[in-house]
């Protein structure tokens, strides 16, 4: 079995400073994968990798087995590879709804004609995409929000709204960055049987988080981060009990 | 009833269009026609920047240009080759719609005030060309232009014409006209704002980041809306042509894109009805402002600055949004 994301000698450079250096993991199809590490680890900057966002110095990405390296974030998402981010990116100038069918956008293909005179098709397409993005809106646990414009919403609605917007896609992998961030302890356990649910649908999702109760506690395997180069990689016991991890990160 | 017709999509264009009716009822004599027509095709290519501008967040410093270019195409073809009116519009359409698509390419890429210098620039150079070639477009003298002909039916400002047996003038008729295209521009242009095109393009201006890892293309998009926008500018031109009948390079100068780009942001940048408001307000004022004689340009200043200290996001979002205030107010107070 190939697996779904392959990462192999991955190498990132700003200048002189090697943000992530010789990365090398493989993802299964339908595993919780997380990435963790102190702060400046270079996670985020291998999220942002993974995701077409940056582009490797060296090495290589495969999704499906096919290489990423001149697939545009977009053409990402085509291949079922969706995300949300550690700094929310939403469209403060639409409402919550509007931010959810937005990641339908890849299944609604109406030509410019149609749209101009807004005919029975598009109509259509459009009440279903907002009965589907207002069901993820309950499903994530933003219901209550529908109409709201996203400018009015509290910071915890906001990243399951991100959520949403990305179970949207109907992606094949998820890459949530930090989503525990900024949570307090019952909206952290909310979020983890989220998590929970989405593997249970069979879609594979990659995390970083720090939040360590959250990811020892869901994770299939871990990948430890220092300074861009992995300091370890298995299953969350093995990892646990992994000395150099310990040093460096756990603190003992 | 009324409930439901206030909520309802096209409540805007409904009330557009009764004012359109109505307004022949205030407009005495055949300059006030004059200056609605005027309005009427000034705003409906502002609502067609607006998708630009206010809604996927890219500026244009240059539109008049697409505007003159328009202009131009239909004069030439029509007074120097001798075309009728409509195939005009239509090839001048999709041949500026060409010349924005070549141009957006490249530009689109850059961001903020270097997409400014770019946009200027375009507008610029199209305003140089039909400067200097005399031969084509006659010059810094500028060109006549004839009467619209529509299928061998002409409309001249100077004629007179029946309309369901009642005998209206040229320029009455012309204000007929001129409502419809507004109306259908507003109508498009509502029609692509609510549709998943509209999303793309909101969330272009929204979150570029977000709206490429659910799928959109952005540079796609941005093309597309700088192409759509300049084919309104295009059509807008050629009608503006014909209706003045006579045409200068003034159509695609610097001061006639800034007038564009100043109804949007006056009007409500992203509001398809506040950016109408726009051209309307800006159009009548230095008739209202006459009056202060060599304070005129003073005045147009003063208020221009004052409205944008005081009510930033617009004229007719700020409004809508203090009516609706005042109404939850009196909500609340009869609870």
């Amino acid at each position: 079995m190939t697996a779904l994301v392959e990462v192999k000698g991955l190498d990132k450079a700003f200048g002189g400073v090697h943000a992530v250096e010789g990365v090398s993991f493989a993802v299964e199809a339908g595993q919780v994968y997380s990435v963790i590490g102190p702060n400046g680890a270079g996670k985020t900057t291998l999220f942002n990798l993974i995701t077409g966002l940056y582009t490797p110095t060296r090495g290589e990405i495969l999704l499906n087995g096919e290489s990423t390296a001149k697939l545009e974030p977009n053409q990402l998402a085509e291949r079922g590879m969706c995300r949300t981010f550690q700094q929310m990116q939403i469209c403060m100038n639409m409402t919550a709804i509007e931010n959810v069918m937005l990641g339908r956008h890849l299944q609604l293909r109406n030509s410019l004609f149609t749209t101009l005179f807004r005919l029975p098709s598009l109509r259509n397409n459009e009440t279903a995409a907002r009965k589907r993005a207002a069901d993820l809106m309950e499903y994530v646990g933003c219901g209550d929000y529908l109409d709201t414009e996203a400018s009015a919403m509290s910071y915890g609605a906001l990243k399951r709204l991100e959520i949403a917007r990305a179970l949207a896609a109907e992606p094949k992998v998820i890459l949530l960055d930090e989503p525990a961030a900024g949570l307090n302890a019952t909206e952290t356990s909310a979020l983890e049987a989220l998590i929970r649910k989405i593997a249970d649908q069979g879609i594979t999702v990659m995390l970083v988080e720090h939040d360590m109760k959250l990811v020892m506690g869901i994770s299939d395997r871990l990948l430890v981060l220092n300074y861009g180069r992995v300091l370890a990689e298995g299953a969350p016991e093995e990892v646990r009990q992994n000395p150099d991890v310990i040093a460096a990160y756990l603190g003992g | 009833m009324l409930n439901r017709f206030m909520q309802s999509r096209l409540r805007g264009l409904v009330i557009l269009a009764l004012i359109l009716i109505i307004l022949p009822a205030f407009l005495g004599n055949p300059f006030h026609y004059e200056l609605a027509i005027q309005m009427a095709i000034i705003a409906a290519t502002v609502v067609g920047l607006n998708l630009l501008v206010g809604f996927a967040g890219q500026i244009s410093l240059g539109h008049a240009g697409f505007f003159g270019l328009g202009a131009y195409f239909t004069g030439i073809a029509t007074g120097t080759y001798g075309w009728s009116s409509l195939p005009a519009l239509v090839v001048g359409a999709i041949v500026v719609g060409t010349i924005a698509w070549l141009v957006g390419r490249p530009i689109l890429r850059l961001k903020g005030h270097y997409l400014s210098m770019a946009t200027l620039a375009v507008g610029f150079i199209i305003a140089i060309i039909l400067n200097n070639e005399r031969a084509i477009t006659g010059g810094p003298d500028g060109m006549p232009v004839p009467a619209l002909d529509l299928f061998g039916w002409e409309l001249s400002t100077f004629g007179r014409y029946s309309l369901f047996g009642i005998e209206i003038s040229g320029v009455q008729a012309w204000y007929i006209l001129a409502s419809v295209v507004l109306l259908v521009a507003v109508w498009f242009a509502l029609n692509l704002i609510e549709s998943p095109i509209g999303r793309a393009l909101r969330s272009v201006h929204g979150s570029e980041v977000a709206a490429s890892v659910v799928g959109v293309d952005t540079a796609k998009y941005k093309s597309l809306v700088f192409v759509i926008s300049a084919i309104y500018a295009s059509v807008m031109g050629g009608l503006y042509a014909h209706f003045q009948g006579f045409i200068t390079p003034a159509v695609a100068s610097f001061e006639f894109s800034i007038l564009f780009i100043t109804m949007v942001v006056l009007g409500g940048m992203g509001s398809t009805f506040g950016v109408i408001l726009g051209a309307v307000v800006l159009k009548l004022l230095p008739q209202v402002l006459a009056d202060f004689q060599e304070l005129e340009t003073v005045m147009f200043g003063l208020i221009l600055m004052l409205t944008m200290i005081f009510m930033p996001k617009g004229l007719l979002p700020t409004l809508t949004a203090a009516v609706s205030k005042r109404m939850r107010k009196k909500a609340g107070g009869e609870a």
